[in-house]
């Protein structure tokens, strides 16, 4: 344990700072799958975002609505099956055992816990403290019955896509979907 | 390059702000440079400081989550102190390296 914790670098890069450049100053980050990994890059560069002063608001459409719901949000997986750079070499038949997607899944957090990586839910309080807003899809929560009380309470709205696209407004906003 | 002047002694920062020596830091350093963050040091922020800089020296990889879990201040009470970047810029005024942090 306390190997790995030593492990990652302590001492950041030399940027260059070029003053001159437009910021970024706002990201939109639409999450649209509901994998582990995808959940986890969205919700660190909204909260990297943040940490670096620029707004954050996200947006959780189909399947990535698994990410903000209470009953779900914790025990996302990732896929073993179709998913080429998981332990290559892996057959498909094999990593299609019942089971192996559920171990697998068991083994991504175990090493994401060491790496001090916090849970989706308390990722998603995270992201609140630091005043970052998150929304889900109006169409997705209909197609899936998903009703407000179903989402986290940092979850501030359902909204359509044209609401989306106003969190977007202003000069410096950068959209990323996942 | 800029350059502070502390108790006489000229303190040199790299280009993003940060001391080139930490062990030139002192209260009245941070004091100055978060007048430029438009930051009025308090107890608190002290607090948070001297926090970051016990454990930057027992080589503790630093994050905005481990504050949070500091018990002086929470994530948002963390973001309220330091405006704009709470890490990155009260990494800046405990006078100790920028952290590299993702989360």
């Amino acid at each position: 344990m306390q190997d790995v914790l030593e492990k990652p670098t302590t001492k950041a890069a030399d940027v260059k700072v070029d003053k001159n450049k437009g910021k970024v100053k706002k990201v939109l980050i639409i999450c649209s799958k509901g994998k582990l990994e995808d959940v986890y890059a969205a919700l660190v560069m909204a909260n990297g975002a943040l940490m670096e002063g620029i707004q954050a608001k996200m947006f959780f459409t189909f399947f990535g609505l698994e990410a903000i719901t209470k009953k779900h949000a914790d025990h996302l997986h990732t896929a073993t099956v179709g998913n080429p750079a998981f332990m290559p070499g892996m057959p498909t038949v094999v990593a299609g055992l019942p089971g192996f997607e559920a171990f697998a899944s068991y083994m991504m957090k175990k090493e994401m816990d060491k790496l001090d990586i916090p849970h989706v839910t308390e990722f998603i309080q995270m992201i609140d403290a630091g005043g970052g807003e998150i929304y889900a899809c109006k169409l997705a929560a209909d197609m899936f019955h998903l009703k407000k009380e179903d989402f986290l309470d940092e979850v501030k709205d359902i909204i359509t896509v044209g609401d989306m696209y106003t969190l977007a407004e202003g000069e410096g906003t950068q959209i990323i979907f996942i | 390059m800029e350059t502070y002047t502390n108790n006489g002694i000229q303190v040199e920062v790299n280009a993003e702000g940060y001391l080139k020596d930490m062990k030139q830091w002192t209260p009245e350093l941070a004091r100055e440079m978060a007048r430029e963050e438009n930051i009025e040091l308090t107890d608190k922020h002290f607090e948070v400081l001297n926090w970051l800089r016990t454990k930057q020296q027992e080589g503790v990889p630093l994050s905005i989550r481990k504050v949070g879990n500091s018990g002086l201040v929470d994530i948002k009470q963390f973001y309220q102190l330091f405006p704009g970047g709470p890490l990155k810029i009260s990494s800046k005024l405990a006078g100790i390296p920028k952290p590299a942090s993702c989360i």
